[in-house]
């Protein structure tokens, strides 16, 4: 029983080097410089929005609006950057976006008291619309050159993990993580035991949303310009990511290294596929078969622990 | 001749023998009362009778033939029918859709009037005005009890189980209800009926079976019983359990409520609490008290009335506040309201005081988990593969002692404690007791809520009895016995 449990609570990092090492042994282009740092430079910002969604489905909910918001944010930080705001003026500005609509998801959710799924559902919608309607549905081009800098290899790599080693101080060494997890875990008991549950679910959508933002500017700066339509889908993939990664939809419990290994999980199937020449459609279907043998993997260990 | 005939039942769940060799027995044309304390066993044996449980030893027979026991299903097609004091309805459907649940007429096509106009017959059989066509959740709490009977009559009915069915009901509801038992009774059925307030047994009951601490005590027609007997029944074992012995030295008020109200959970609720004193909440059942100790710590919406907190106004609008004014509460319903099973033992110790663990905002495991240790060892809360262990996967009496830690490392002016020994082994309740004394000694009030009279009048300095939403009296350590304060608790002032 232990023993399936740790294999459980384990499952995506040895699924994950198991992955690696077929892939090395496999073909010859996987395990090169070029492959790996390209690997890496795809999927980091999938792995920033998972960072946020891992904050927000481990307070029990979920947020859908993440993939617009990196549409809105990176086509509002192109604009002011045309407009010649300077380069920090720039990504606050897709930061703020994200912020915002993160804490207007988290508004919702707590006094509004509607679900957390129509809420954030709704926002994709509203915020995907904003995104068309500000640019007429048209590229916002002609940005610095400086701005492409930020999503290179080596700095998108560094803000990724910077991302992910803050989440992991959050979640694991301060006060409101573990409100977090308690929120998720059991609402009724983290209130009676005098948490502050709006506060932490305001919190948590606001840096979901944040997360989201800065996912924009660098897709923004990856494409170098401002695509309404950046990010479509995205909100699945974050998700994707989280509960390969091991975390509970029903939240409260899960780790953000988990969500680490679950979006490259997922990101490194995608690259062996295409090395493996395999077609879209087909690795479409790989990745939904994946998600659901995850998340019965989790109704399983559920059912174990 | 018998209609319904147990005997020899035994059940026990972990760390409990709910019930001990009960014999029971029901007459066809009888409204047989099943009466006891919480505890006392009545809902195991009916659950048993329902085919719900299954028993560790005896059985029952339904008009001489052997019940399947543990197969619910067959039980109540063989005409036995329970309904239980939460009721089973489905809320968005009619009360024709939930009397035919299950058993719908017509195929492929359900034949909705005819089902209809069977429902509306069996309703004003039972003499119920009650609307077929409407989603039952806006009905009253009665209808939908009568909704439930009539479900009931809509299959062969030969024994129909209540349970508690008054609890929720007014004065002329509960009336209703007996006239339609009175017909049951009429047509020969047979009628368990269980409730806590006696003067029901005398109006409605021709026999009552008195349980306690899950042994058959007494079986008698009502006709040849008193008040004061089914009393003694009830409650009259030795208080055997060793509580440690208490010096109270009260102090100042630390508590003063007065004319707390939250309708319609309770209406008039008046008491004090000094400090060094532990007061006794004591009641039935659904007499409020929960609801109080919710209300004083501010998880109601709703709370009207003055509280005060060492001379404070302190009607808090969150647990937060009152936690941060003070206060402690510690639930009874400890898997919804209390433990979080997912976080670690230790977790579970901290989360109410984090803030003054972390140094710069920020948590660590050098200095937490010491502090959690300490809280498990005064507790002695065992959990076998350490602190780090699920909370959820810790035995039941572990679990309530890490809630108890909880309040620990923090000190506070007030504690309430809902049945703070429910579910837990006789070492570990005096344990509890000995902190309680350790507690108080400190200064600090204790407000106890309790539904096991032992306790209460073994460890409160006063009682307060409530009745129905109300706070029905109070009695001294010296005034309070088991008969007084049953009698409160039953009769009101």
């Amino acid at each position: 029983m232990k023993a399936t449990r740790w294999l459980a609570s384990y499952a995506i990092f040895a699924a994950l080097v198991a992955e690696c090492l077929v892939l090395a042994f496999a073909t010859d282009a996987f395990f090169t410089e070029s492959n790996l740092a390209n690997v890496v430079r795809q999927n980091a910002f999938t792995a920033i929005l998972a960072a946020g969604m891992s904050l927000v489905i481990l307070s029990g909910g979920i947020d859908l609006s993440v993939g617009s918001v990196v549409g809105l944010s990176g086509v509002l930080c192109a604009d002011a950057l045309v407009r010649g705001a300077p380069l920090p003026a720039g990504v606050a500005v897709g930061l703020l976006v994200g912020l915002a609509v993160g804490a207007i998801n988290g508004l919702a959710v707590t006094k509004l008291r509607v679900p957390p799924f129509i809420v954030s559902l709704a926002m994709m919608l509203l915020v995907r619309g904003a995104a068309y309607k500000y640019t007429n549905a048209r590229t916002v081009s002609g940005l610095p050159s400086s701005f492409a800098a930020l999503s290179q290899g080596a700095l998108a790599a560094a803000t990724m993990a910077a991302v992910f080693a803050l989440a992991w101080v959050l979640l694991m060494r301060t006060p409101f993580g573990r409100h977090v997890y308690a929120t998720g875990g059991n609402p009724e008991a983290a209130w009676l035991a005098g948490i502050r549950v709006h506060r932490v679910l305001l919190a948590v959508y606001a840096l979901c949303g944040l997360c989201a933002g800065l996912a924009g500017v660098l897709v923004a700066s990856r494409l170098n310009a401002g695509y309404p339509k950046a990010g479509e889908f995205y909100e699945l993939d974050a998700v994707t990511a989280v509960v390969v990664g091991g975390t509970s939809l029903f939240g409260g419990r899960g780790s953000i290294w988990g969500t680490l290994a679950g979006a490259f999980f997922i990101g490194i199937l995608n690259n062996g596929l295409n090395l493996f020449h395999v077609e879209t459609y087909d690795q479409l279907m790989v990745k939904g078969v994946v998600l659901l043998a995850a998340a019965s993997l989790d109704r399983w260990r559920t059912k174990a622990a | 001749m018998s209609l319904l005939c147990a005997a020899g039942l035994s059940k026990s769940f972990p760390g409990v023998r709910a019930l001990e060799g009960v014999d029971f027995d029901l007459r066809p044309g009888e409204v047989h009362a099943l009466l006891g304390e919480n505890g006392a066993g009545k809902s195991t044996l009916i659950k048993i009778l329902g085919g719900a449980l299954v028993p560790d030893a005896g059985e029952a027979r339904l008009e001489g033939e052997p019940l399947p026991l543990g197969d619910p299903l067959a039980v109540r097609r063989r005409g036995i029918n329970i309904v239980y004091q939460e009721l089973t309805l489905v809320g968005e459907l009619t009360a024709a859709e939930n009397i035919f649940l299950g058993r719908e007429q017509g195929r492929p096509l359900l034949r909705r009037r005819e089902m209809a106009r069977s429902a509306q017959e069996l309703l004003d059989g039972l003499g119920a005005r009650v609307a077929t066509d409407a989603p039952v959740r806006t009905l009253s709490v009665a209808q939908q009890q009568l909704v439930e009977i009539a479900r009931a009559l809509a299959s062969e009915l030969k024994v129909l189980i209540l349970d508690e069915p008054s609890a929720t009901l007014s004065g002329p509801e509960v009336e209703r209800l007996f006239a339609v038992l009175r017909g049951l009774r009429e047509r020969g059925l047979g009628v368990v009926y269980i409730s806590h307030r006696l003067e029901e047994i005398f109006a409605i009951a021709d026999r009552v079976t008195v349980l306690r601490d899950g042994r058959h005590v007494a079986s008698a027609p009502v006709a040849g019983v008193d008040r004061a007997q089914l009393i003694r029944w009830m409650v009259g074992r030795d208080l055997t359990e060793e509580f440690p012995p208490r010096a109270p030295t009260p102090g100042g008020v630390v508590l003063d409520v007065r004319g707390l109200a939250c309708p319609p959970r309770f209406t008039d609720v008046s008491l004090t609490v000094r400090r060094g004193e532990i007061v006794g909440l004591a009641g039935l059942v659904g007499a409020g008290r929960t609801s109080v100790a919710l209300a004083l710590f501010g998880a109601l919406a709703g709370v009207r009335g003055e509280v005060r907190l060492e001379g404070r106004p302190a009607r808090f609008g969150s647990p937060a506040d009152a936690i941060r004014a003070g206060m402690g509460y510690v639930t009874e319903d400890r898997r919804r309201r209390g433990l979080f099973r997912l976080l670690s033992a230790g977790a579970n110790v901290t989360i109410c005081y984090l803030r003054s663990l972390a140094r710069l905002g920020m948590l660590s495991p050098g200095r937490e988990r010491p502090a959690a240790a300490a809280a498990a060892r005064e507790f002695d809360v065992r959990a076998p593969a350490g602190l780090a262990q699920p909370a959820g996967t810790l035995s039941g009496g572990n679990q309530q002692k890490l809630l108890l830690a909880r309040l620990l490392l923090r000190p506070r002016r007030l504690l309430i404690l809902d049945e703070p020994t429910r579910g837990i082994d006789v070492g570990a309740k005096s344990e509890i007791y000995a902190l309680m004394n350790r507690l108080t000694a400190q200064g600090l009030g204790i407000l106890m809520i309790s539904s096991e009279l032992p306790e209460v009048l073994g460890m409160s300095d006063r009682v307060v009895v409530m009745h129905e939403g109300r706070t029905a009296g109070e009695l001294s350590r010296a005034q309070a016995t088991p008969d007084s304060v049953m009698e409160m608790a039953t009769a009101g002032p």
